[in-house]
């Protein structure tokens, strides 16, 4: 076990769900919610706390495809590529996304940690496509213009933080 | 806590007199669209400038105000999300559309304090304008029986829910009918699944009713997978009391005690709406222990789903509950024996269970009266694609695709032509103009080889390639195959592979007979509803729009111009002035040049995303 990890908020995540085997989903959505992926070192004291093997654990983190084992960055940028953002032209957004951050189809975070890219299938916001979603925030009728617009203003406040 | 009957009446007949007596309420849309385009922003707004003005505002129904209150009130979406923010003003009934921050004095200085309406913030269409929500086109050709107070209560208020008769068909249900009685009404109302399958709810009640075992369960679906498909979210973050309801009612009738809500991990604002109902009713008695004070309990619980499509199907949903993979089960044995912790479980759609109270409240024969004789009732679907009004809408079951897309969605974008529609998204199939005049309903769509599905509907014009809409989902459903059988993950695999060569100009003889040859194994031998649907998109595109198939393998052409790879994109260099603004636009910089000289395109790096075609103020880029 890592002797310098904190267990603190794991435990009180634990205690939230009453140590419930049948809750580990709830459980690693706020672990992940909190440090915005799933460290290593969590795995083997869940597998303690909850008794169940550290196998199944890793098994439903990597079924889901929420769940990311790698740190993913202070912004979590979803570019929507459902029907209605797909058809009202996504693709650009995400491309110019990626272009602007150095990255691809499997590069989706940058190495400074501040960026993650990914898509998602409809964020209800359909009406308004196509969409994205910036850490909780909607963002609607995008174009790759608005897109590289907001990553200069979302660089800027990470620059002023 | 309410502990009798009389105690609810007695609370709903003071909530119904305080909501009666509310002389301003501004109902601001705090659904997902308006939210993103900044209405919270205009709540907090209007709340400001009306104290400042020193008017007092109620943000809850209050029972005994003291003098004059302006009620400022969140509802949820009301369906119609690209022309919002909305902002409803009640008693009147308007509707101002577009809202912005800037419109907030005027809106509080013209119609709060002077009473007058404002023209310019009306809903216009041609050349008429729509002073009331009501007379909207797209509003006034539907039946809104579900939908009818997303976007006209406040969606955190259960007092609002009560005023407006909320939980009365609870109290029926808990003190004038008998489980059996229950199960017969909505047996009668032949309230039909809307998740998908359409299969009768009061069939699925009745078998888990009948069973003698002490722990059974009640789940509701919000998975809503389908992409492009927002109406669960839509019920569970507008009118979230409905489905509690309905939840509740299917507890009393089967003898469950025990509820789950799954809710699809991108609706974060449907789990908070949800919290709060879920406390509100603990905390009214409504839910708990002792409901009403009698001896049914009830006691419900929200989990999140963690992005797997695949769980909205039912074996899958009810393992993810339980904490493990969502990997569909060999059924039988069904969910109504085995289904939640292997209990008897009753699972049904948002939709459905939001029904339910205005079917135990009105009756069956009501019921009955709207829809067609098979398929009773309305549904909801998810209009969006290349028409003039996209968002969601609630139709009796029976209306024609005509009716949708011509009278609600106003017709096609731009003038287009239609082609066809899909509907019922991954699962699902098109429907071509032939269809258009066919009654939307359960049967009638079996027998042409389609199906209601989940209920989105994607409108597509003349300019849209039918061999790439079949690929885009297909992408969708490889993606989500969990893997578990081999006819769909191989067979999903190799039908994508050859779509995608199709789409880029590299297909060949043979491989239309080998998508459907690979279709008709997957359909005929998949594990799940996932696998055996999953070709229905590529079977009903390549039965209706065969000749576009062949066209892109034969002469290497996509005959709606669509498909990015089978393009070429130039500039023209006569039109060129040299600005640079189409450079700028390019997200992959494959355009380059010196200013005040032509500049060109390399085709190497071009992705053909279009972007510059719209860009050049000149027109001097060219598709061929
Ligand atoms: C792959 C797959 C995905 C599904 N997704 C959903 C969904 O998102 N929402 C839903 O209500 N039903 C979904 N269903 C249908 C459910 O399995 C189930 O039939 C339904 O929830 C039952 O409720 P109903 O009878 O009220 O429609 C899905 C089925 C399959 C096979
Ligand atoms: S059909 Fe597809 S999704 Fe269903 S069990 Fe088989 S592999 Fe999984
Ligand atoms: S079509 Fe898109 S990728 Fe190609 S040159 Fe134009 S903007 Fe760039
Ligand atoms: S926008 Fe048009 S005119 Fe300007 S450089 Fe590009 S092609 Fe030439
Ligand atoms: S498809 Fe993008 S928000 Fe629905
Ligand atoms: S979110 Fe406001 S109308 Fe849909």
């Amino acid at each position: 076990m890592h002797e310098n990890f904190d267990f603190s908020v794991t435990d009180r995540i634990l205690a939230d769900h009453k140590c419930a085997q049948q809750l580990i989903i709830a459980i690693l959505q706020d672990i992940q919610e909190h440090y915005r992926y799933l460290p290593r070192e969590v795995f083997p004291y869940l597998a303690e706390k909850l008794d169940m093997s550290e196998a199944r654990i890793y098994s439903v983190a990597t079924f889901y495809e929420n769940f990311s084992l790698e740190p993913k960055g202070k912004y979590v940028i979803k570019i929507c590529d459902g029907t209605a953002c797909h058809v009202r032209h996504s693709l650009p957004i995400l491309e110019r996304f990626r272009q602007e951050l150095g990255l691809s189809e499997n590069k989706h975070t940058t190495d400074d940690l501040n960026f993650t890219v990914e898509t998602v299938s409809c964020l209800g916001a359909c009406g308004l496509a196509p969409v994205i979603m910036v850490n909780d925030d909607v963002y609607s009728a995008m174009t790759p213009e608005k897109a590289s617009e907001l990553i200069k203003k979302l660089k800027e406040e990470l620059a002023n933080a | 806590m309410l502990k009798s009957r009389s105690e609810l009446s007695a609370l709903r007949e003071e909530y119904a007199k305080a909501y009666a007596a509310q002389s301003r309420r501004l109902i601001v849309c705090a659904g997902t669209g308006c939210v993103a385009g900044g209405s919270m922003k205009i709540y907090d707004r209007l709340k400001e400038l009306l104290r400042e003005r020193g008017l007092s505002v109620a943000v809850e129904l209050e029972v005994d105000p003291h003098g004059d209150v302006i009620d400022l009130k969140k509802s949820g979406c009301h369906g119609f999300c690209e022309i919002g923010p909305l902002l409803r003003v009640d008693p009147e009934g308007w509707l101002y559309t577009k809202v912005q921050l800037s419109d907030c004095e005027e809106i509080i200085e013209k119609t709060i304090i002077g009473g007058e309406h404002i023209d310019r913030l009306a809903y216009k269409c041609g050349c008429n304008t729509y002073k009331k929500h009501d007379d909207i086109p797209f509003y006034k050709n539907q039946t809104h029986i579900v939908l009818d107070q997303c976007g006209t209560i406040n969606a955190d208020s259960i007092r609002e829910y009560i005023a407006v008769g909320g939980y009365s068909a609870l109290e029926k249900a808990l003190f004038e009918m008998s489980p059996e009685a229950i199960t017969d009404e909505i047996k009668k109302s032949n309230l039909r699944g809307r998740g998908g399958g359409g299969f009768p709810a009061g069939r699925k009640w009745e078998q888990v009713r009948r069973q003698n075992v002490e722990q059974k369960y009640v789940v509701c679906n919000g998975d809503e997978g389908d992409p492009g498909a927002f109406m669960d979210g839509s019920i569970m973050g507008g009118d979230p009391h409905r489905m509690i309801e309905g939840m509740i009612i299917a507890g009393i009738a089967t003898g469950a005690s025990v509820g789950y809500i799954y809710v699809r991990a991108e609706y974060p604002l449907a789990v908070e709406r949800l919290r709060t109902a879920i406390t509100q009713a603990e905390e009214l008695g409504i839910l708990g222990d002792n409901i009403l004070g009698t001896e049914f309990s009830f006691k419900l619980n929200i989990s999140r789903g963690a992005g797997a499509f695949v769980c909205g199907e039912g074996s899958a949903l009810t393992a993810s509950i339980e904490g493990k993979r969502g990997f569909p089960r060999v059924k039988p044995p069904r969910t109504t024996e085995h289904g939640l912790f292997d209990k008897p479980t009753v699972l049904n759609n948002v939709e459905t269970f939001a029904n339910v109270p205005l079917i135990i409240s009105k009756g069956a024969d009501w019921y009955l009266g709207i829809g067609t004789e098979g398929s009773p009732g309305t549904k909801a679907f998810a209009l969006t694609g290349n028409i003039v009004n996209t968002g969601l809408i609630e139709v009796p079951m029976g209306t024609t695709l005509r009716e949708i897309i011509f009278d609600i969605g106003g017709g096609m974008r731009d003038g287009a032509e239609f082609k066809a529609v899909q509907i019922g998204g991954p699962s699902g199939a098109c429907l071509t103009a032939e269809h258009l005049d066919l009654p939307l309903d359960f049967d009638t769509l079996k027998k042409v080889g389609a199906m209601i599905g989940s209920g989105g509907l994607v409108v597509m014009d003349d300019k849209t390639c039918m061999v790439e809409v079949a690929r885009f989902f297909m992408n969708f459903t490889q993606n989500e195959s969990c893997g578990k059988c081999v006819p769909c993950r191989e067979g999903t695999k190799r039908m994508l592979e050859i779509l995608e060569r199709i789409v880029a100009g590299e297909g060949r003889d043979g491989d239309i007979e080998l998508l459907e040859e690979l279709a008709d194994t997957i359909v005929n031998t998949a594990l799940c509803g996932l696998g055996k649907s999953a070709p229905n998109p590529i079977i009903s595109t390549i039965k209706n729009f065969r000749e576009e198939y062949e066209a892109h393998i034969y002469e290497k052409r996509c005959p709606a111009g669509a498909c990015q790879k089978l393009k070429k994109i130039y500039i023209d260099p006569e039109l060129c002035k040299g600005c640079s603004k189409c450079a700028r636009q390019c997200p992959v910089d494959a355009i380059s040049g010196k200013i005040k000289e032509p500049f060109e395109i390399d085709l190497s790096k071009c992705i053909r995303c279009g972007s510059c075609l719209d860009a050049c103020p000149f027109k001097a880029i060219k598709e061929a």
